[in-house]
């Protein structure tokens, strides 16, 4: 039987080219094991948007055009953990079709467990581990539906926003500040009538929220319309300012959540809350 | 656990393999579920990209005597011997043996019960604890009941 390899040692081995042990990284890298890797400018697009509206099945279409221009493309694939049982169903990659044989497709499922501060603060090392072992374009799945969620899109330099023909369930979610966010919208199911509505109510909405021209494309994963534009779209994408800040602002948010749940004294502070024998004010100062 | 459920083979439904990914799930466990129709070679690359500690395969259409035995040699081949390799469906009882002999740990009839697998899983992980062998490369008599 082989010998288990350290951390360190499977690091390098992935660096050196070990698929294998790459998987082995992120295992640890998601278990809060942390490497020093050289500084770095990964490519990352990060996606969400409503369950069901086809986010995995886009990537999908998205990988094999980026794996025919030569890209190596690496997927973290976010699905939320069961909060009764802590388990998880992953089923992204069954959507996309060329994850299981290409060797320049590389795809992680992850559930976002009971991280402290979430899996978000996992996320970023995770794509520096893929980016330092060679992996062009990486793409972050989430469902955008919380809060937790669009903290880990928030790691990605671009934010695909994707939606379906139905209702225009992204404008619902606007509350929760990932319209803002979102650098590209893509409504997905054109071969489904009522898109082209969806789109425009999409694209007014945009108007109104902040008088953005975030662009909006008419894209179906089934029959491939329009996702050679998207992919234009996507490659080209030029962040503008605010919103970078907005990325800059959840990114402090998650980390500043991990220190605050992986403070040593929390608990006790929390029993002291929990009997009232001290105020928020005073926990607050007590964990600084 | 993180555990890859897939379907080997040809045939064309995975209501089976759906129900045992759910009640996994329910169990606790992390399951990627592959849906249908996968190769070994592509269901072995999926246990290495999701470092997953175990994986069933789920058979109806009689795949066991050569799709199994490819996928326990594909795992072996890629340095992936700790990984646990469990199976179920419709299986011949004087087939059983020789599928065990290939290291896989546990045969799930039709009838059996998500719970035994769930304690199935229990008892792998315990061995894996205290460093005895279960992995399909690792060198076992150990099998389930
Ligand atoms: N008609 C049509 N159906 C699609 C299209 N893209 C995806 N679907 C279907 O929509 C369903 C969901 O697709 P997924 O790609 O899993 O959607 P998702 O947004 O990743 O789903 P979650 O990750 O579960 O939120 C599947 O049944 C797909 O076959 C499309 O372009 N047209
Ligand atoms: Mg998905």
């Amino acid at each position: 039987m082989a010998m288990a390899l350290s951390d360190s040692e499977t690091m390098s081995s992935a660096l050196s080219g070990s698929r294998r042990d790459l998987s082995r990284a992120l295992t640890a890298i998601e278990n809060g094991a942390n490497f020093d890797f050289a500084a770095a400018d990964p490519w990352t697009l990060g996606v969400t948007g409503p369950p069901g509206v086809g986010k995995s099945s886009l990537i999908g279409s998205l990988i094999s055009k980026w794996a025919d221009r030569g890209e190596r493309v690496a997927v973290l694939a976010v699905d939320p953990s069961s909060p009764n049982s802590g388990g998880a169903l992953l089923a992204d990659r069954m959507r996309m079709q060329e994850a299981d044989s290409a060797d320049s497709v590389f795809v992680r499922s992850l559930a976002t467990r009971n991280h402290p501060g979430g899996l978000a603060s996992r996320i970023s090392p995770m794509i520096d581990c893929l980016h330092a072992c060679g992996w062009s374009r990486i793409v972050i799945e989430t469902v955008g539906s919380g809060q937790s969620e669009i903290r880990i899109v928030a790691f990605a330099d671009r934010v695909l926003l994707v939606d379906g023909p139905d209702r225009g369930d992204v404008i619902q979610a606007e509350k929760a500040g990932i319209l803002e966010l979102a650098d590209i919208i893509a409504i997905n199911k054109s071969d489904l009538p009522n898109s082209e509505q969806a789109a425009d109510s999409v694209r007014t909405a945009m108007r109104l929220v902040n008088g953005s021209d975030t662009p909006v494309h008419l894209v179906s994963a089934h029959d491939g319309s329009g996702v050679d534009d998207l992919l234009e779209e996507i490659e080209s994408c030029s962040f503008s300012v605010g919103r970078n800040r907005l990325r800059a602002r959840e990114q402090l948010l998650s980390a500043w959540d991990s220190r605050l749940l992986d403070h040593p004294g929390l608990n006790e502070v929390l029993d002291s809350l929990e009997t009232g024998s001290i105020t928020l004010d005073e926990a607050v100062e007590s964990l600084r | 656990m993180r555990i890859v459920i897939a379907k080997p083979g040809l045939d064309g439904h995975d209501r089976g393999a759906k129900v045992v990914a759910r009640a996994l799930r329910d169990g606790g466990h992390e399951v990627v579920y592959t849906g249908l129709r996968k190769t070994p070679e592509e269901i072995v690359r999926i246990v290495m990209d999701e470092d997953a500690a175990a994986l069933g395969l789920s058979t109806l259409s009689g795949a066991h005597d050569v799709l199994v035995p490819a996928v326990c040699d594909g795992l072996r081949e890629e340095g992936l011997s700790e990984v646990i390799v469990f199976a179920g469906g419709i299986i011949p009882s004087d087939e059983r043996d020789s599928l065990h002999n290939q290291g896989v740990r546990a045969i799930f009839g039709p009838g059996a019960r998500t719970s035994e697998i769930l304690e199935f899983l229990e008892a792998a992980s315990g061995r894996i604890e205290s460093g005895e062998p279960v992995g399909v490369g690792e060198n076992s008599g150990w099998r389930w009941r």
